[in-house]
């Protein structure tokens, strides 16, 4: 099997989306500048033509409104933004637009785009460049949100995405990147609205999307070495939310704790945490936790940037309390913690 | 002059006036439970507008969208029943006096946030130029929106990528009670600002429907020949208050010798001169045309007043397409 960075997967799936179907367009700030954000769309433009790969003014709200109009008359487009940030300028268009269309149309319109928008984090961006905004869009009932975090699902989610007949916002996290993992060459779809279960485990349910699922991951190798068995959902959809996949683990583990790649406060862990108990309160042997960004904005210096972040330490740290156990982290456990870099190897553009 | 033309035109107007008046006369029996922005006294830079435009071509709207919504060919009994919440409504009831649509008619768009058709006006005229369909698109948008960044940025990308298109802005001299004083450098010019874009800009008289008409015709030659956006200004005014059935002047928010002026300045009083002084059509003609359209106006009242509503099983449909 081949290996892909994650930012190759995109690109792949992009390349997939353009060359098998002539409504799908790609429009972004940059898209076909050298760097071709952050090389998911390097090339693309010389391969399939500057009739299919467009820059853009620095027009956010009214490009995204284009998008819309394309798509109302016959066409596909994916709208990239280079960090979150950027996208909150066509809030109005995404919300009342976008999302709305095919209900205030009663079905006669919908509206197919993709809106790429990637989440920065670390290396001194700080409080405009580093905000994991997805509860917003995940409120808004007429969209989809999708957040991939394995380049398989990169590749397979963004094809759904292209195919799908609704607006879906396609959040990335800057920082996997550059994580690698096995893609198949061909065409495959990872549908939208189903989670996974990227380990199996007995003893607590953790749910975690996006990057944080990878902080998860890394957190419940480390309880395994401690000899609790951990079970990790990757959401991979928050609208539409996988519950039953949720339920169906926690039923099994009758713990859970939820790790938010976004602020703790009014998300995504709320959300699930309340879908949780209102259905199977009884059958909880502990209260759920959950774990996510500190209440402030991130701060720029990386001493202080570190704290705002969970970690590997931490969420073993509030997993131990749910099972009213103190784990210790060795020495070399708690080397897993990022400082502002993901690893040693990334070394930007962040 | 095109005498079927001016004539339908003039008929036009007529429809559009008499529609407008009945949803003002039948507002206070609170069954059209949506907010209405009546377009009486704008009437003839909507079918100035519409009447240059082909069937197949592309329009677009804002709040104020019945003129425009029936002046492209939008379906009447539609259009009501939407106002009356009803399933036969043109988006069944979901939608509102707010979001008229008629595909068929190609008028694919109204939304009440100020400004925001114009981008997707862009959108859906750059996407007909992807797929080399001949189609012309117009927005139509008040002179608040020009206020708006989006409407800058929309000049842009249209300027940037030769758009076939049309931006009609009906200039009525208020946004809501706020006077365009308050809102405007009297040192600015939007006829320069889309200029400044490059874009061929024209300006009409509002008030006079044949202005209208070739103003857009011109435009339309123009997109042809040189292969851009035209943008166009028109002064109009509307005579009842910004939204409901009623008049608002005895808030003073305009002057009354403004208000009289405009009035004097009818569109369809103007036309209907012009008709009878130039022996086009004669009194009995037109009240004959006029008991017609009292006549389709009554049917369509009667449609959507006696139509159903959606069952509440439709809530939780066409929120996503499958």
């Amino acid at each position: 099997m081949r290996n892909l960075k994650f930012f190759e997967a995109i690109r792949e799936a992009t390349a997939i989306s353009l060359r098998d179907d002539p409504s799908v367009y790609l429009v972004g700030l940059g898209a076909p500048d050298p760097k071709g954000i952050f090389g998911t769309t390097e090339g693309l433009q010389s391969e399939y033509g500057a009739d299919r790969v467009f820059d853009m003014p620095i027009s956010e709200n009214a490009m995204t409104g284009v998008a819309i109009g394309s798509a109302l008359v016959g066409m596909r487009p994916i709208l990239t933004h280079q960090r979150v940030e950027f996208a909150l300028l066509s809030m109005e268009q995404i919300v009342n637009q976008a999302a709305k269309w095919f209900h205030m149309t009663a079905g006669k319109k919908n509206i197919p785009l993709v809106i790429r928008m990637i989440i920065g984090r670390g290396w001194g961006q700080g409080a405009q460049h580093s905000q994991s905004l997805e509860s917003w869009f995940a409120h808004i009932p007429g969209l989809k949100v999708v957040m991939p975090a394995t380049p398989y699902d990169a590749k397979g989610l963004l094809i759904s995405a292209v195919e799908d007949n609704n607006p879906v916002i396609f959040m990335e996290h800057r920082w996997l990147h550059n994580t690698f993992g096995e893609v198949p060459k061909r065409k495959y779809k990872v549908p939208l609205g189903k989670a996974n279960t990227i380990k199996s485990g007995k003893d607590l349910t953790i749910v975690s999307h996006s990057y944080m699922s990878i902080e998860a991951l890394k957190a419940a190798m480390i309880m395994k070495e401690h000899g609790i068995d951990s079970e990790v959902i990757d959401l991979r959809s928050l609208r539409p939310l996988d519950t039953k996949t949720i339920i169906q683990s926690v039923k099994k583990t009758k713990r859970l704790l939820v790790v938010d790649n976004g602020w703790t406060r009014f998300g995504v862990s709320a959300e699930i945490i309340s879908s949780v108990t209102e259905r199977i309160f009884d059958e909880l042997i502990c209260s759920p936790s959950r774990i996510g960004i500190e209440d402030v904005p991130i701060p720029s210096t990386r001493a202080l940037a570190v704290h705002s972040y969970p970690t590997p330490s931490k969420i073993v740290k509030a997993a131990g309390k749910l099972l009213g156990l103190e784990i210790k982290l060795s020495k070399e456990q708690k080397k897993s913690d990022p400082l502002d870099q993901p690893d040693q190897n990334f070394t930007g553009p962040f | 002059m095109d005498t079927k033309l001016i004539k339908d035109q003039f008929f036009q107007m007529l429809r559009i006036r008499k529609v407008e008046l009945k949803i003002s006369e039948l507002y206070p029996e609170e069954e059209m439970r949506c907010p209405v922005h009546l377009s009486v006294g704008q009437e003839a830079v909507a079918v100035g507008v519409c009447s240059a435009l082909q069937r197949k071509d592309i329009a677009l709207s804002a709040h104020r969208s019945h003129a425009h919504y029936l002046a492209k060919g939008g379906n009447l009994k539609s259009m009501l029943a939407e106002l009356y919440g009803k399933k036969t409504g043109c988006a069944e009831g979901k939608g509102g006096s707010m979001h008229l649509i008629d595909l068929e008619a190609g008028l694919i768009a109204a939304v009440p946030i100020v400004g925001s058709t114009i981008p997707i006006a862009v959108g859906s005229a750059w996407g007909n130029m992807m797929q080399n369909k001949n189609v012309t698109t117009a927005v139509f948008f008040g002179e608040g929106a020009t206020e708006t960044g989006v409407f800058h940025e929309s000049l842009g990308f249209a300027s940037l990528h030769n758009m076939p298109m049309i931006f009609v802005c009906e200039n009525n001299l208020y946004s809501v009670y706020s006077s365009l004083e308050v809102r405007q450098s009297n040192k600015r010019d939007n006829i320069k600002i889309a200029e400044g874009h490059g874009i061929v800009s024209l300006k009409g008289k509002g008030n006079d429907v044949s202005s209208v008409y070739s103003v857009i015709k011109e435009s339309i030659s123009i997109i042809k020949k040189q292969k851009g956006p035209v943008y166009v200004e028109f002064d109009t005014y509307r005579w009842l208050e910004h939204c409901g059935p009623n008049d608002d002047d005895h808030l003073g928010y305009r002057k009354n010798k403004e208000v009289k002026k405009w009035k004097t300045n009818c569109p369809i009083e103007k036309t209907k001169d012009y008709l009878l002084n130039n022996n086009l059509a004669d009194e009995q003609e037109i009240q004959r045309v006029s008991q017609e359209i009292d006549d389709e106006i009554g049917e369509a009242f009667e449609f959507a007043k006696t139509s159903p509503f959606l069952d509440k099983k439709h809530l939780y449909t066409s929120i996503y397409s499958d």
